[in-house]
């Protein structure tokens, strides 16, 4: 199945600062969202990941600016758009959810209102309809009893239930790329499952693509189709899900996989901290970001920036070694 | 050796509250930060000035030239000019400096002391005390600040001292409340809870940690209010309840003025400018203050 | 089946025992009303053992946790430390037995006095016990900063110029700097990344093995917890449904609220668990729990006849192993 991409982003580049002193903190980030299709963006706190998804909505605010490459959503360019253009894409052609569902919503609205006014601010409706709309958004997230609940403000909600809310309006004009980053963190894990489950179901149903950002590589093995792993501003490595569980071939992919089994699995596996901690992107190193910390670095990653290189056509990672194992085998 | 013993205990009893080189950060901090420098070398020359008031000014505040009156600035052997009753200026601004700057500074460093204390107490301990604290200042609080203070100086003998207890009186509820908010911000902190955790007593803790993250924003609010209370204290003295003509302070000296701005503007702008500048001073340097206790916002 | 007594000496290694600790919130002095936060909680620790305390967001693990610390007070029960009374102790005596027992929290950073640098944190315990000189205090919290793995000579710095993990490491540092036996850790890594996650966790174990502490870990995950503690106690709703030791309780739960939770972890392996074999349970952990029902009736998918009229007691189902559900019992079967 080779449907067009929805969303393809190449070479985004995005700084904090200025040119001299600065901190690129998205550099070079490739990838291409399918529709139907759901892709993980993973990553430790400070790789770049929320950073990724706020430029892709133009959503950076100063001292950050995008400086360089294309965001290109269905054949339409977005960072050649004005900002009002941009308004129209926001909330409409991208559906967002975010991390914490009671900061996300404002507390002095109802949740009927601001389901609403979503659906307002991107289509002419009458209220009467826009109520309804927002009853039936509402009832498929999984809200129940929601033509009562719609008056109700945030803060009668537990959080699973929040987090359904910004779903719902999230999807309300039926979007055809979803960014969730981080939409299960702040809760439970009972809950969690039920959000997963739900984001699921609906993103099948809709044939949206979506791109789930997480630092959590159990939410990442069930959710994904494809996973790109992010370390310092940069991806360095991108596989289907199941190559990446069963066949990393970045280091760092392979460390954080080694941390997580050493951390959940029973105590056969031994504990093995990736040592160090990242690099601070104001003063990056020079060569492969990874390199101060890995376990097989060479001289040539302290001096020479890794590209990624092709395993497949599914795969890819930013290592040296990948050169090295095509040579031997 | 034994020298070597004694050195290394100096230094490690600052090492309990963060060492001399921390301290020395501290400093420098305060250093870096112009505005708070170039206002503490105002306040301290303007002090310095009101000081040495007999010695500058040469002739006394209220010692009339009836020959020079309304003397413009620069004119010989009054430098600064005169007013319409040939009193001369500079004299009356640093003599009226001392008072202005007392009342200024005192009442606000007096009810900032017992509103933190007050404050410290309402919000650390809850409950009852913090019932009655509150529910006592909130009869103060209900009154218009100049009002009380209007009230409070008419039902004594007109003076500096009513003066300087109504503006305290004044202010006392308006520090409780900034330091009780600030107390309970701080007390749920996980910080306090490993001091209980360790075995810190209420009292310590309410002074070793509570107090200092409290006194920051104390002092910044009574800076902002100094320059205010020379103005409020001028205003008392304006309807005869603070100090007695002749006495100067620079409020009186604004609004006795007035009435010959047009023949004599500089007996107004002096003594305006005088209170523009140091209400400024005070609040630059309660910034730098602020900055330099506080060790997030140190440069290395 | 009569009930457990309670009067059973415990074993002769048992180093902290809490007996029916239960506290309420928002009711007014008299009457029961309000939340029962912890609810008749009975525990034990063992030297050098590491006891879990897993539950999800209201569960009442962190009021257990500080109920355990003795810095709330409980509306009954006790808590005592190698036999001591430690919640009812008069204040001079508990200020003593805090040095048995100190806490690493969640929030590292702002667990530390930003005021302070972070060998005066560190030195702190002892300077409230007044214990030691100055200089045997700076020289102790330097030791420990080089324990912890990091340097000392940054003593002098303050907490704001850490990370997250340094700031953990920091807090650690300061809960050793009495030299606790027990250390009660409250969250203390879930706001950590999984490579910091990992370092915390080896230093934590490697101290264990070192001095031979006895913890108390409190989490809401699951995975951490089976990771590195002996036995685990599940709570639901301020009760206590199922203890016993870690591999058995995972591997084999006897209350299906564990089970429930252990269904609903995401494994980091997608050829074991894709979204469509994550458990689902109804409901969420919220409302009132009626007084003479299980508090997990209403989620329960398992939920028969006796759920709803007679609360389950907490019964041994195996040794060492106990749950609080009716299917446990004899004549349910």
């Amino acid at each position: 199945m080779s449907a067009p991409a929805s969303l393809v982003v190449t070479d985004l580049r995005t700084r904090f600062g200025s040119d001299r002193v600065g901190a690129t903190v998205v550099d070079g980030v490739t990838f291409t969202l399918l529709p139907g299709r759901t892709t993980a963006l993973v990553g430790e706190s400070g790789c770049g990941k929320s950073a990724t998804a706020l430029s892709l909505m133009r959503l950076i605010d100063k001292p950050g600016r995008i400086i360089g490459g294309s965001v290109t959503l269905n054949g339409r360019d977005l960072l050649g758009l004005s900002e009002s253009e941009m308004e129209q894409v926001r909330g409409a052609a991208i559906g967002m959810i975010f991390q914490d569902p009671l900061t996300s919503l404002n507390p002095a609205l109802t949740i009927g209102q601001q389901i609403v006014e979503t659906l307002q601010a991107h289509r002419p409706m009458s209220r009467a309809d826009a109520d309804r709309t927002a009853i039936d958004l509402l009832t498929r997230v999984g809200v129940t009893d929601a033509a009562r609940r719609i008056g109700d403000y945030p803060h009668h909600f537990s959080g699973g239930m929040r987090q359904r809310v910004l779903i719902a309006a999230a999807i309300s004009c039926s979007p055809s790329v979803i960014i969730a980053d981080e939409p299960t963190t702040a809760l439970d894990v009972t809950v969690q499952a039920k959000i997963l489950r739900l984001l699921h179901d609906l993103q099948g149903a809709m044939g949206a693509s979506l791109l789930l950002i997480t630092h959590d590589l159990g939410v990442v093995a069930s959710m994904a189709d494809e996973v790109l792993v992010m370390y310092a501003g940069r991806i360095v490595e991108r596989a289907d899900v199941d190559t990446l569980f069963h066949d990393p071939r970045h280091p760092y992919t392979k460390a954080l996989l080694a941390c997580v089994a050493g951390i959940e699995d029973d105590r056969s596996v031994p504990l093995e901290p990736i040592g160090g901690s990242a690099p601070d992107l104001w003063n990056p190193p020079v060569g492969c970001r990874f390199a101060p910390r890995c376990p097989v670095v060479q001289d040539v990653c302290r001096s020479q920036d890794q590209p990624l290189r092709r395993i497949s056509a599914e795969h890819e990672a930013a290592c040296i070694l990948v050169e090295e194992d095509r040579m031997h085998g | 050796m034994s020298t070597l013993d004694t050195s290394t205990s100096i230094d490690a009893a600052r090492a309990d509250r963060g060492s001399s080189r921390a301290r020395f950060w501290r400093m420098k901090s305060f250093a870096r930060d112009r505005g708070a420098v170039v206002s503490a070398t105002l306040l301290a020359a303007v002090v310095l000035a009101v000081v040495l008031a007999p010695t500058l000014a040469g002739v006394g505040p209220d010692d009339a030239d009836n020959l020079a009156r309304y003397a413009p600035m620069g004119t010989a052997g009054h430098l600064l000019g005169t007013d319409q009753q040939g009193r001369d200026m500079l004299a009356r601004l640093l003599f009226g400096g001392r008072v202005s700057l007392l009342i200024g500074v005192v009442p606000t460093v007096i009810a900032g002391m017992i509103g933190l204390g007050l404050g410290l107490m309402a919000g650390y301990w809850r409950g009852l005390v913090d019932q009655i604290i509150m529910r006592c200042l909130d009869v103060v609080f209900a009154f218009p600040m100049v009002l009380l203070a209007i009230a409070i100086a008419g039902s004594m003998r007109p003076g500096v001292l009513t003066e300087v207890i109504a503006i305290t009186v004044v202010l006392i509820p308006y520090f409780a409340r900034l330091a009780r908010t600030a107390t309970e911000g701080i007390v749920p902190m996980p910080f306090i809870e490993a001091a209980r955790a360790a075995g810190g007593t209420r009292l310590t803790i309410m002074l070793r940690y509570v107090l200092p993250n409290v006194f920051s924003p104390v002092v910044v609010y009574a800076t902002t209010l100094m320059g205010l209370m020379i103005v409020v204290g001028s205003g008392l003295s304006f309807i005869g309840l603070g100090v007695q003509p002749p006495t100067a302070d620079w409020g009186a000296m604004v609004a006795e003025g007035r009435v010959v701005l047009r023949r004599a503007p500089h007996v107004t702008i002096l003594p305006g400018c005088a209170i523009l500048l140091v209400s400024l001073a005070f609040n630059f340097l309660g910034d730098g203050i602020r900055d330099a206790l506080d060790p997030r916002t140190i440069r290395r | 089946m009569a009930e457990t007594s309670i009067a059973t000496t415990p074993p002769p290694d048992t180093l902290l025992e809490v007996v029916g600790l239960s506290k309420s919130f928002g009711g007014r002095r008299g009457r029961t009303s309000g939340i029962r936060a912890v609810a008749d909680v009975d525990l034990t620790l063992r030297r050098g053992e590491t006891l879990g305390l897993v539950g999800e967001s209201g569960c009442g693990k962190s009021t257990l946790s500080r109920l355990i610390l003795s810095l709330l007070e409980p509306d009954a029960g006790q808590v005592r430390i190698a036999g001591i009374d430690f919640t009812h102790a008069p204040e001079r005596h508990r200020r003593e037995l805090r040095r048995r027992i100190q806490v690493v929290f969640q929030d590292a950073l702002s667990s530390l006095n930003p005021r302070m640098t972070i060998g005066a944190n560190i030195a702190e315990p002892m300077r409230l016990q007044g214990l030691g000189s100055a200089a045997l205090r700076r020289t102790e919290a330097r030791r420990l900063l080089g324990l912890v793995g990091l340097r000392p000579e940054h003593e002098d710095r303050y907490p704001h110029e850490f990370s997250g993990g340094q700031c953990q490491r920091i807090a650690i540092a300061r809960a050793l700097m009495l030299q606790p036996e027990i250390i009660v850790f409250d969250e203390a890594v879930s706001a950590l990344d999984v490579s910091i996650r990992a370092q915390i966790l080896r230093l934590i174990l490697d101290l264990q093995r070192q001095f031979g502490l006895s913890y108390i870990f409190i989490s809401h995950d699951l995975g951490v917890i089976k990771r590195i503690c002996d036995r685990i106690a599940v709570m639901y709703l301020g009760q206590i449904v199922e203890i016993g030791p870690a591999e058995t309780v995972c591997r084999a739960p006897r209350h299906p609220y564990t089970a429930a939770l252990l269904r609903a972890i995401p494994i980091a392996d997608p050829r074991r668990m894709r979204v469509s074999d994550l458990g689902q349970i109804e409901g969420d952990a919220v409302g009132a729990v009626k007084p003479d029902a299980c508090p997990f009736a209403p989620r329960c998918p398992k939920q028969f006849d006796p759920c709803d009229k007679r609360r389950p007691a907490l019964i041994d189902v195996a040794p060492g192993h106990q749950a609080a559900c009716h299917l446990n019992e004899p004549e349910a079967c």
